[in-house]
């Protein structure tokens, strides 16, 4: 496709597609069951919630105890899904998802919302940087950061067909729409977005949407860049991190996560040892977020098109 | 259900058996297992209905049983295996390289009888009320049980867990707190007291029952027997089980320097004259 194609014509938060899916879901598979830790609303469960009652468990501000619940209930036989901040839902919790629901191989959810400096105004105690990370080093932990609505809808239901604990994680903010209604989501199937043969920009979560406004500038400046969403970053898509790869021979990876530990150190680890390139992060450089509105806060932090359009010409300058 | 003379003996051969493992790979918790050796053959010889083959990790119709203080997984696993989950000599692999009874339970290496990892304390309740609410879903009318260590109370995700089960009224749920007053560093009392504990149960919204002597095999099977019955009634089911550490093994009782100690070959043979043999034979 070409990057030009690439449009939207609405906006709404990843985190509605995430209520919306799991309602849609609640209605299809009965084995589905939400918790939450007191952050209901915020995550958009209440649809869930209404149609579901005695599906649904309100746990308290007590994500620890939340994620051992759902690990039990898990045990016996539901699919538990789990939602509070992305903050809330690793960092503070990290053991209980280690032993309980990651090293005992559970098929629990955890759906991960406000993650980033997206979150905006309550600043860096709950913006997390480190999720990714975090959870991507943890054995068999599938870990999925959709784009938009659509796609965070298009995931939540295709999670539910999964046996075994995946982090899903979303974002607070309005943000484009531009990948198709009810789509069919492949976990660990990379999206080719837009072909191009200068360089490689993967992205991830709201910066695919950065990425392909960068690319459509680049276009007008006559560099092509490919553009590749790697909404799966484990199981990460090697098959097709490799064909771009070699056909562009340099990489931009961005993604609203701290540079260490997230997509691009994946991507990083794989191109080290089967292709190595010139590469370079759009990412948050080991610092912690700040109180503004979430584009301020992507511009401050490294994450805006400014920093992708920086990226691109870095690697052609080195390729 | 075994007769009460063969479960007296049962529990002589897994006193022997904890032992045994321990001192075979000079590591693991032998005072903890020693002291809930009762409530273990009671649990598995007299109390829960299970079926140990096939092993089925949903237990659907079956009561459950969650340990969240996983280190005492000596007697656990030798209750298992003379329980029929698996082979009495796999006991002989505990802690060794490529076996399934790993030094903390895990499911990892698919161990029959075993549905979650427990090690890192405070976890089993949390898991035990997930089960326990599956069950409600399922209009399952079998129960949940989940033992803790005292000291392991310590940890703030157990009274999270206790409040959310009083709240949602999981009444289908019987905690067990193996009550001895010992942890890794001293008696409780000294570390972090727990003040008073059964009024802290009462305050957290559970029906709370106290057994003084478990390390009575008839008292723990009458006290889990009266639990059950107790359940069922709007409220979650605590019993808080006075034991002593290391019971049976005269230098290892009523001390926490046993916790996570192996004897050597003169304690080793000491301890095994204490005990005595049984018909079961050793692994």
């Amino acid at each position: 496709m070409n990057i030009n194609e690439l449009t939207s014509s609405a906006s709404r938060a990843t985190r509605e597609g995430f209520g919306a899916g799991l309602l849609e879901l609640g209605r299809q598979n009965p084995n589905v069951v939400g918790l939450t830790a007191d952050l209901m609303e915020s995550l958009l469960m209440q649809h869930f919630q209404k149609e579901f009652p005695e599906r649904f468990f309100q746990c308290g501000i007590a994500e620890a105890n939340m994620m051992g619940i759902a690990a039990g209930l898990a045990t016996a036989g539901k699919i538990p899904f789990t939602g509070t901040f992305a903050n809330f839902s690793t960092g503070r919790v990290y053991d209980q998802i280690r032993q309980s629901i990651a090293y005992s191989h559970k098929n629990v959810k955890i759906c991960a919302s406000h993650a980033g400096v997206t979150l905006g105004e309550d600043g860096a105690t709950h913006q997390i940087l480190e999720d990714i990370g975090m959870m991507r080093m943890l054995p068999g932990m599938v870990v999925i950061n959709p784009c938009d609505y659509n796609q965070t809808k298009a995931a939540t239901m295709a999670i539910a067909e999964y046996h075994g604990p995946v982090y899903l994680r979303f974002g607070r903010p309005a943000w484009p729409i531009f990948t198709p209604e009810n789509q069919k989501f492949k976990i660990g199937k990379a999206l080719h977005l837009a072909s191009g043969k200068d360089v490689t920009i993967f992205a991830t979560g709201h910066l695919v949407w950065t990425s392909i406004e960068a690319a459509k500038e680049l276009a007008g400046q006559g560099i092509s860049c490919e553009v590749i969403n790697i909404h799966t970053i484990k199981p990460l898509d090697e098959e097709a991190i490799l064909d771009s790869v070699s056909k562009t021979r340099a990489v931009v990876v961005a993604e609203e996560h701290q540079r260490n530990g997230g997509l691009g150190d994946a991507i990083a680890n794989l191109l080290v040892h089967k292709l190595p390139v010139p590469m370079e992060y759009v990412g948050v450089n080991d610092s912690f977020g700040e109180s503004g509105k979430p584009a301020e806060l992507l511009e401050k932090y490294g994450m805006g098109k400014k920093d992708v359009l920086w990226a691109v010409k870095d690697v052609l300058d080195r390729k | 259900m075994a007769d009460i003379s063969y479960l007296k003996n049962l529990c002589t051969q897994v006193r022997r058996d904890i032992v045994r493992m321990v001192f075979n790979v000079q590591s693991g918790h032998p005072g903890g297992s020693l002291g809930c050796t009762e409530f273990f053959v009671a649990l598995y010889g007299n109390v829960l209905k299970h079926s140990p083959k096939p092993f089925r990790m949903e237990g659907k119709n079956q009561d459950l049983f969650f340990l969240s203080n996983g280190h005492i997984s000596p007697v656990w696993y030798s209750v298992l295996a003379r329980s029929g989950y698996f082979p009495v000599k796999e006991l002989g692999t505990f802690r060794k390289i490529n076996t399934r009874l790993q030094g903390h339970p895990a499911t990892h290496e698919g161990l029959p009888g075993v549905r979650i990892a427990s090690g890192s304390l405070g976890q089993g309740i949390s898991a035990a009320i997930g089960a326990a609410l599956a069950k409600r879903l399922d209009g399952d009318k079998r129960r949940v049980f989940c033992l803790t260590g005292d000291g392991e109370l310590e940890e703030g995700q157990c009274w999270e867990a206790m409040m959310f089960a009083a709240h949602h009224r999981v009444d289908n749920l019987i905690v067990t707190v193996d009550w001895n007053g010992q942890q890794i560093d001293g008696p409780t009392d000294q570390v972090i007291s727990l003040g008073n504990l059964p009024a802290k149960w009462k305050a957290f919204g559970w029906d709370v029952l106290i057994l003084e002597k478990g390390n009575d095999l008839e008292a723990v099977i009458a006290m889990l027997r009266k639990a059950k019955r107790r359940s069922g009634k709007g409220k979650p089911v605590v019993i808080l089980m006075k034991t002593e550490m290391g019971y049976g093994v005269d230098f290892m009782q009523g001390t926490h320097k046993w916790h996570g100690k192996a004897p050597n070959q003169e304690q080793f043979e000491s301890a095994m004259k204490q005990l005595g043999e049984t018909p079961l034979g050793d692994f």
